[in-house]
């Protein structure tokens, strides 16, 4: 019987097998790549004001809970609402061009609407108010927001990450009135001693049913 | 302790025997590889990177994002209001719960109001003002209406005529005074489907004026319900049921009361009862005229149960109570009044109050609108939230009548039947979106507060009504200015926002009314021998149509049938076997003008001679989700006969496959509800444990809460309450009656129904099941990765993020709790919009496990809550949604590692039983024991 296929098509065909499978191959790391968020946790996303925490918090020693005022109490830290900002540049900068959404904004009952830095996955319920009672400082999530011009994520809020903290909280934690404070754990435990915050076991904070619900 | 009791749920299953044995499941191995290689599971496509925003508001509005508040309103079914506290996520109302302050809720709530929230989010809700079906602004309707009112103002409004349903609300009454000062002759008409007309005329018989009865069952120790469902339905329903449920603790407490339900068709009442005899309407009649001879210790009663019960009422003058229901002609209503009267209820057990919704005879004034409109003397007809076209009786013929008014306005929360005949049609604000005020059953007043503004831009009625008075205005003014009164605005603002704090206005309740009850003739009708009588009722989910757009009320399951999706022609197996049909053929129904084909289903506990048929159905211009669902019985209504009528039954060809939830398999001989009776509960009779001594799982152990739950089988009285709000709280979706078909329906926790004892006139039974939450739980050791795991709380918890979807766990739990996404339902067309959803819970993919988690949320919410403050969950914190919703708080739940906690002292009773104990799977979830009050008076008549 004759050959079906020329040695041309044969290699063709060959070609194009491996010329799918390559395709394939880069396909499924951009894909991973793309599905990972951010390259690189230095990236950070485009916001509507380039806010910079460097500025409000380094230069200015504004409070978190100024504009994070659900903190302490709620799951969701906040983000202020215009009229919070207003409150200081109603005054300040009053013309500076990078405002301008944000005098938008004031004038029209139109919300600026910026981009998350830090989001968990749907079936995750964080909840800011219990760690910050538990003793658990701004920055050792967020990393030292008072020195970023734009913020960043500096923790990768994958479960693992996550857990390494609830197997073992203790070394994490820092006394009252410290949680603000942007200093590094360590630091503040030299200064200021061990918390004494009481913990539910090592069980229970492992417990599936502790984030996901 | 009493003898082992045989249960069944079907009668096929009874026919089949009830030894059990295993079922005839035997399908060879190659059908079980085939159907076992049927599962393939799909990875997701087309993922995408989630572009999210945080959007904080442009005014702060002093709560914290995330944390739910709740806002104190009224919701209104057929006049009568009921307090609920409606929960609102970052100002979207998500929850319905009962308001513990308001004389009709006590914290409790019946299946529509946990429904509301999604009719509020329906996507067919209609979306703007119509004229001519083509969408109108707001000026064109109101120049038009001023110039058209303007002409009627100078005849005196000779021919216009406003058509609403019953309303409760003193703001509308009072803007309807306003506009029948503007238009002198114009004609205010009442229409409600399921009108109250019969115990109106019946009290004005007896009493001499239209009153409405208020009762009293914390005061009553006997009763006797004849056709009377005042568990499921009509004013005060909620309520009614926590007093009776209140009265039947075998032990402690007052004496436990006893039930006598005499009914055509099973419903909540005849399932609660001691005593119960299914009769046709006329039978019923004639029983209610041998009550009646024997309490008069006249001879001629021959029943024994009609003896039974007027012995047990007579013993218990000035604690007993007999109550007539809707369908009952006047007549039997005048002499139910007289005799209460004589049985010392009046001003005990029952009180007479002004009815809260007027005293208009609804047929009587629909008819004079309907003969108006025939004559031509309607020149504009003006209907609020009434949709005459469907609901009116049939030989109203309504629609055509309708298209002889040259002036129509609808205003209706939907564009359906009525809308579509009108020329203009006004979107109406959902009561969620809307100011206004209401009365419960006895008179107390409630301001209806708005959770959200309109979401299609609807109108409020009050707006309408303003239009009309040509008194412009905010319907939030209105409220005000009718409770202000003469009070300066100063002094008022205190108290009005106390009434919008609390939902009640204080000292609103109605004064009883002092009447005494004269007799009346009474005939009951003579028995024929073969005569077919159609009983109509409402639906106890979508009641009278209103709600057949509603998913999540199509899907619950009917208390006695459990059928979905439908209704259909009930009726007796002696009666099916009479006309040779068995459940799903078809027959026709003829009655007075109209004629149905409806397919069958057979209820044991049904009368013979009647069929029984739910209205509601068969709508044409519902909704996407109620359009076509079942049969519309309002075809064989007319208003002589609303309730029961003589009709014509017939076999013919057709075949109707229903949606239902039980009846799936077979139950194995087991005895899923234990039963006592009252004087051994009393004794202290103890359910034996059969939980096996030994395990083979190591037992847990808990460091801190320990949570369970106490199921009281004895206070269920079968309403499914908690399946909806489970439903709602738990982001669960609807499947549709295909799916229901299959076995895939979602409801975390169900309502099953037995019955006990012979195929005719059996006793039924109800049992909640949510996850039992096993101590050594079978799903948890057969699940491949690990995605339903023990928590250090007891939890058996199903963690979505890992499900795979392989269904061992289901196939493994004996309790049938656990729910399979087998397609996207949470997509579903039925489903409401995200805003709608309860953020707190994840909403589930396909390919998921699902089940109840003991509403986890609301653990995790007091957990937080209390460790913020140092200190630990306090009994009584935690109240999950089924609990929350329960009318008759047949649901306990806590801490079992406290031994003070409600949950612990339920758990500790003698009735206390394990479902399935044999199988060593140390449930959480108990049960406490049915007890049943006999009157061993009756039982040796019988």
């Amino acid at each position: 019987m004759a050959q079906v296929f020329t040695p041309g098509a044969v290699l063709a065909l060959k070609l194009a097998l491996l010329g799918g499978l390559g395709v394939l191959a880069a396909g499924s790391v951009a894909a991973y790549h793309y599905l990972q968020g951010p390259e690189t946790l230095a990236e950070a996303p485009r916001q509507p004001i380039p806010f910079s925490h460097k500025h409000h918090v380094g230069d200015d020693g504004i409070d978190c809970r100024y504009c994070h005022d659900g903190v302490e109490v709620a799951a969701f830290a906040g983000i202020p609402s215009t009229q919070v900002c207003m409150t200081c540049h109603s005054q300040l900068f009053t013309d500076a061009p990078v405002l301008e959404p944000l005098r938008e904004s004031a004038a029209r009952g139109k919300p600026l609407r910026w981009a998350r830095v830090h989001d968990l996955p749907d079936f995750v319920y964080f909840d800011h108010g219990i760690h910050v009672k538990k003793g658990v400082g701004c920055v050792e999530c967020h990393g030292r927001v008072d020195r970023m011009p734009v913020v960043r994520r500096v923790a990768s809020l994958e479960m693992q990450w996550c857990l390494e903290c609830h197997r073992n909280p203790e070394p994490h934690l820092r006394p009252a009135r410290f949680e603000f404070d942007m200093r590094p754990t360590a630091e503040i435990r030299a200064l200021a001693g061990a918390p004494k915050t009481t913990l539910a076991s090592t069980r229970r904070l492992t417990d599936c049913s502790t984030c996901h619900r | 302790m009493s003898e082992p009791i045989r249960l069944w749920r079907s009668l096929d299953e009874l026919e089949a025997g009830l030894a059990g044995g295993p079922s005839a499941f035997s399908a060879a191995r190659r059908d079980f590889l085939k159907l076992a290689a049927a599962a393939a599971a799909l990875a997701g496509a087309g993922c995408s990177r989630p572009v999210e925003e945080i959007v904080p508001y442009v005014h702060p509005t002093g709560s914290a994002p995330g944390v739910p508040r709740y806002f104190a309103t009224a919701m209104t079914l057929e006049g009568c209001a009921s307090g609920v506290l409606v929960e609102s996520n970052m100002g979207r109302p998500t929850k319905v719960e009962g308001n513990p302050a308001h004389p009709a809720s006590l914290g409790a709530t019946d299946v529509q109001a946990q429904a509301s929230v999604l009719q509020l989010w329906d996507p067919d809700r209609s979306g703007a003002i119509r004229h001519r079906g083509a969408i109108a602004p707001r000026a064109e309707l109101e120049a038009e209406w001023h110039d058209a009112l303007a002409a009627l103002e100078a005849r005196g409004g000779e021919g216009l005529r406003i058509l609403t349903g019953y309303t409760s609300s003193p703001t509308f009454a009072a803007q309807m005074d306003a506009v029948l000062k503007r238009f002198p002759a114009a004609r205010w008409h009442r229409w409600e489907a399921l009108h109250r007309d019969n115990s109106l005329e019946g009290a004005r018989l007896a009493l001499g004026r239209a009153l409405a009865p208020v009762y009293r069952f914390d005061a009553a120790d006997v009763v006797v319900a004849l056709d009377a469902d005042f568990l499921g339905e009509g004013p005060g329903h909620v309520r009614y049921a926590r007093d009776f449920a209140g009265r039947r603790k075998p032990r402690g407490g007052a004496p436990m009361n006893r039930l006598y339900a005499v009914e055509t068709a099973p419903t909540l009442a005849g399932a609660m009862a001691d005593h119960r005899a299914a009769l046709s309407p006329p039978a019923l009649l004639r029983w209610l005229g041998q009550l009646d001879t024997a309490l008069r210790g006249e001879p001629g009663a021959e029943l024994p149960l009609a003896r039974a019960a007027a012995r047990d009422l007579q013993a218990h003058r000035g604690r007993a109570l007999v109550l007539a229901g809707e369908s009952l002609p006047p007549e039997a209503h005048a002499l139910v009044h007289r005799i209460n009267a004589e049985l010392g209820a009046a001003g005990s057990t029952v009180a007479y109050v002004e009815p809260v919704a007027g005293d208009v005879h609804c047929a009587a004034s629909l008819r004079e609108l309907v003969s108006d409109l025939g004559a031509g003397r309607v020149e504009a007809l003006v209907m609020l939230g009434v949709n005459p076209a469907y609901d009116a009786p049939a030989d109203a013929d309504f629609a055509a009548a309708l298209r002889r008014a040259p002036r129509t306005l609808h205003q209706g929360l939907y564009d359906d039947e009525t809308a579509a005949l009108c020329a203009w049609h006004v979107p109406e604000a959902h009561y969620l979106e809307d100011w206004s005020d209401a009365r419960a059953f006895d008179g107390t007043a409630s301001v209806v507060q708005p959770l959200i503004a309109p979401l299609h831009g609807a109108l409020s009625r009050h707006e309408v009504m303003a239009l009309l008075a040509g008194t412009p205005g905010r319907p939030r003014d209105f409220v005000r200015a009718q409770w202000r009164g003469r009070k300066a605005e100063a002094d008022f603002e205190d108290s009005w926002r106390a009434a919008l704090r609390e939902g009640v206005i204080p000292g609103t309740a109605f004064r009883p009314v002092s009447a005494t009850a004269r007799r009346v003739d009474f005939t009951p009708p003579p028995a024929v021998t073969g005569a077919w009588t159609v009983r109509l009722r409402a639906d106890p989910s979508v009641r009278d149509g209103t709600f057949a757009n509603n998913a999540w009320l199509q899907e619950l399951p009917k208390p006695h049938s459990k059928l979905t999706w439908d209704n259909a022609a009930f009726m007796s197996a002696e009666s099916a076997a009479k006309l040779g049909v068995r459940t799903g053929d078809t027959i026709e129904v003829a009655s007075g003008p109209g004629r149905v084909e409806a397919p069958v289903w057979i209820l044991p506990d049904h009368a013979d001679g009647a069929v029984t048929m739910a209205l509601g159905f068969g709508r044409s211009r519902a909704g996407r989700v109620g359009n076509g669902v079942g049969v519309d019985a309002y075809a064989l209504r007319t208003f002589a006969a609303p309730w029961a009528a003589g009709a014509a039954v017939r076999k013919v060809a057709g075949r109707h496959v229903f949606a239902t939830t039980q009846n799936h398999d077979r139950m194995e001989g087991r005895e899923p509800v234990r039963v006592v009776r009252a004087d051994e509960a009393a004794r202290g009779a103890r359910i034996p444990d059969e939980t096996p001594k030994e395990s083979l799982y190591p037992p847990w152990t808990y460091d801190s809460y320990r949570w369970g739950m106490v199921i009281d089988l004895n206070a269920c009285i079968g309403c499914n309450a908690c399946t909806i709000a489970c439903q709602a709280e738990n982001n669960i979706p609807t499947v549709g009656a295909e799916q229901v078909r299959r076995g895939r329906e979602m409801h975390w926790i169900r309502v099953d129904r037995y019955y006990e004892g012979p195929a005719k006139d059996p006793r039924t039974y109800f049992q909640p099941v949510p996850c039992m939450q096993c101590e050594d739980a079978p799903c948890e050791a057969v699940c491949p990765v690990g995605a339903t795991v023990h928590d250090s709380e007891g939890i058996n918890v199903q963690v979505y993020n890992r499900c795979v979807g392989t269904r061992f766990c289901s196939n493994n739990c004996p309790y049938k709790v656990r729910r399979f996404n087998f397609l996207h339902f949470a997509a579903g067309p039925a489903e409401p919009p995200l805003e709608a959803r309860n953020p707190e819970v994840t909403v589930r993919m396909r390919g998921v496990m699902e089940k109840c988690n003991y509403c986890l949320q609301r653990i995790t919410r007091a957990r937080l809550e209390t460790d913020r403050e140092g200190r630990r969950i306090a009994d009584g914190e935690v109240v999950t949604a089924c609990q929350a919703a329960c009318p008759t708080r047949a649901i306990t739940f806590g801490d079992l590692a406290d031994p003070e906690s409600a949950v612990s002292a339920a758990a500790r009773s003698p009735l206390d039983y394990a479902l399935l104990a044999e199988l060593n799977t140390r449930p959480r979830t108990t049960y406490l024991a049915r007890v049943v009050n006999p009157n061993p008076d009756a039982q040796r008549e019988a």
